[in-house]
């Protein structure tokens, strides 16, 4: 009741976010949590249902964002030219697929074995794109991906931006939420905490197992289209080893424990790359994020949600009929 | 393709995988024993290397003949520390909470990488090592090949066979070996565990960075070289088997060989061999085809 109670109240906020707040944090702080925060989301939903760590969820954002960017009309060394109307969906489509695919391939591997085979994979595709130039335009790759116009005005207008930012992170969290209640939902958790009991059952793990990869491919292609718009572009930079780890620092921050932790995730690692040269040498920014990200699994391997759940706790009055308990 | 070409590219292959063995030996040491994922392993590669640059570099300045060999052993032991001091402070005490972990490697990896840029610049070095060792060798089919090169696949055997003799013969080897096996029931035999987790990850890490200054001796390193030689560690033991010496070298031998024809036969398509060769062993044997099933 109260978490959804405190969800509305997020949307409402984030919703009258133009008229609250200036254009610098709309745009720079606000929109840049809401689109990483989506791809985030991906990683989240597999984490905390399934308990599959995978470092494959940015590549994945990747193949969306270079399959709008190749697909749209943009000055793309081999631009199809489609209408947006076609190229987004085409670009959830293949991220969906590679997420399928990236699920498939993985689909024996469980823990630290997901983990590095998620990222040679990532790492694998990053690689190839960079050394393809006839498609992907190599180290380079591909600018001037604007986005379609909306309700008359540019995709680029902050607050067509933010609405449409905003319509697709919050519907990709309440996609989450409901498919945990699902049927599917619950056999994906199943996978997490009994896989042996859930197979006696009579259910087919690595089906599970695949479709879930499946639903974090979609929802980590709708953050890699939101992204490629959002920096006017895509390169292999983007969606490289950096920007990989990037997003496992954002996830883990904010906490695995439940969806919502990818956006507080974001939200406190785009606060810390934006101020973080105020705070301390511009430089090395790294250094910094780096002991953050170090500090919270040291101290806390649920983030901040789970560190927010723990001070609950410990504040909560102390039961009432605690001593009549033998 | 002439019989000379396909001859310069095995052997390259052979040089390649040498090094990627040097690595990854140490990366497959630690997790047979301790399963730990050592993601920080790429860093203590950088480590050996600048460890044993900031050595080597101020005496050859100077023309001093064993400046090389100062080097390598600065890097081995820097490496080596720096394992100790992850193990001591951050891994051990997390013993068995295996994505912790990895997690941990990941934010000390990226410290890590940011100081040393801090400290070497991001310009690439190289060690040179004494001449001796530097010039050509003149091989049959292939015609003059880099001596140092040959050197590489040397240190290679020769760290595989010594790992090899300890696990096999010592008693150091015979407490890793049962360690793998039952480490509760290692520790109820009296043996102090921690102690031999410390001196496995001491000795891995200075396996990496033994191949840091070997690996920056072949060609120049820079900030990336971390990261390059950890995905390379990673794809070796995945395709190998995790914690199998054997399992490692062949891995190895793959994955350089594949690098190496791939680049001399599709150079675009290259990467994608290693990749599939990963994917192909990964359906077939997930544990890797040395490997025992987990």
């Amino acid at each position: 009741m109260i978490a959804r109670a405190a969800t509305v109240a997020a949307f409402v906020l984030l919703a009258a976010a133009p008229l609250l707040l200036p254009p610098f944090w709309l745009t720079n702080i606000v929109d840049r949590a809401l689109v990483y925060g989506t791809i985030v989301l991906s990683l989240t939903f597999l984490a905390s249902a399934g308990g599959f760590v995978s470092l494959a969820q940015m590549m994945v954002a990747g193949v969306a964002g270079y399959a709008v960017a190749i697909l749209a009309p943009v000055a793309a060394p081999l631009g199809f030219g489609w209408p947006y109307a076609a190229a987004i969906p085409a670009a959830l489509v293949l991220a969906t697929l590679a997420g399928l695919l990236v699920g498939a391939i993985a689909v024996r591997s469980q823990g630290i074995y997901l983990l590095m085979i998620t990222l040679a994979l990532a790492m694998g595709v990053t690689l190839f794109v960079q050394a393809t130039t006839t498609l992907f335009n190599g180290y380079e790759g591909i600018r001037g991906v604007v986005g379609p116009a909306l309700f008359g005005r540019p995709f680029r207008d902050p607050l067509v931006f933010h609405i449409a930012a905003l319509a697709v992170a919050g519907g990709c969290y309440l996609l989450v939420l409901w498919l945990l209640e699902t049927p599917f939902g619950l056999a994906v958790q199943g996978l997490r905490d009994s896989p042996r009991r859930l197979a006696s059952l009579g259910y087919r793990n690595a089906w599970h197992r695949i479709a879930a990869f499946g639903v974090a491919g979609f929802i980590a292609g709708c953050g890699g289209v939101l992204a490629t718009f959002y920096n006017i572009g895509i390169s292999p930079g983007s969606i490289g080893i950096g920007a990989t780890i990037n997003v496992l620092i954002m996830a883990v921050i904010g906490g695995l424990g439940h969806p919502v932790g990818a956006f507080i995730g974001a939200a406190l690692f785009v606060l810390l790359d934006t101020f973080a040269a105020d705070l301390y040498d511009r430089d090395r920014f790294n250094t910094l994020v780096g002991l953050v990200f170090l500090g919270i699994v040291v101290v806390s391997p649920d983030g901040v949600l789970g560190l927010l759940a723990r001070a609950g706790r410990l504040l909560r009055p102390p039961a009432r009929h605690a001593a009549t308990t033998p | 393709m002439t019989a000379q070409l396909a001859a310069t590219v095995t052997l390259n292959g052979l040089t390649l995988a040498a090094l990627y063995f040097l690595v990854a030996s140490g990366f497959s040491l630690i997790f047979g024993l301790m399963r730990t994922v050592n993601m920080a392993h790429g860093t203590l590669f950088l480590v050996g290397a600048y460890g044993g640059y900031a050595v080597f570099g101020p005496l050859y300045d100077q023309d001093v003949a064993w400046a090389w060999y100062a080097g390598l052993f600065a890097g081995l032991v820097a490496a080596a520390i720096a394992g100790v001091a992850l193990q001591v402070a951050l891994l051990g005490w997390m013993q068995g909470q295996e994505l912790r972990q990895a997690l941990v490697t990941i934010g000390v990896s990226i410290v890590a990488a940011d100081q040393l840029l801090a400290q070497f610049g991001g310009l690439a070095v190289q060690f040179f090592p004494p001449d001796a060792l530097f010039g050509a060798t003149a091989l049959p089919l292939v015609g003059n090949y880099p001596t140092f090169r040959l050197l590489q696949i040397g240190f290679a055997l020769a760290v595989g066979i010594g790992l090899w003799l300890l696990l096999q013969r010592t008693r150091i080897g015979l407490m890793i070996r049962a360690g793998v096996d039952d480490r509760g029931m290692l520790g109820g035999l009296g043996v102090n565990v921690p102690l031999v987790n410390l001196a496995v990850f001491a000795l891995g890490a200075a396996l990496a960075g033994l191949a840091g200054v070997i690996g920056g001796s072949a060609q120049p390193f820079g900030p990336g070289a971390d990261v390059r030689f950890l995905l390379s560690s990673l794809v070796v033991v995945i395709v190998g088997g995790m914690g199998s010496i054997p399992g490692t070298a062949l891995g190895a031998l793959l994955v350089g060989m594949a690098e190496q024809w791939g680049q001399a036969v599709a150079p675009v398509y290259s990467i994608i061999l290693t990749f599939a060769i990963m994917v192909a062993v990964l359906a077939v044997r997930p544990q890797g085809l040395l490997g025992r099933p987990a």
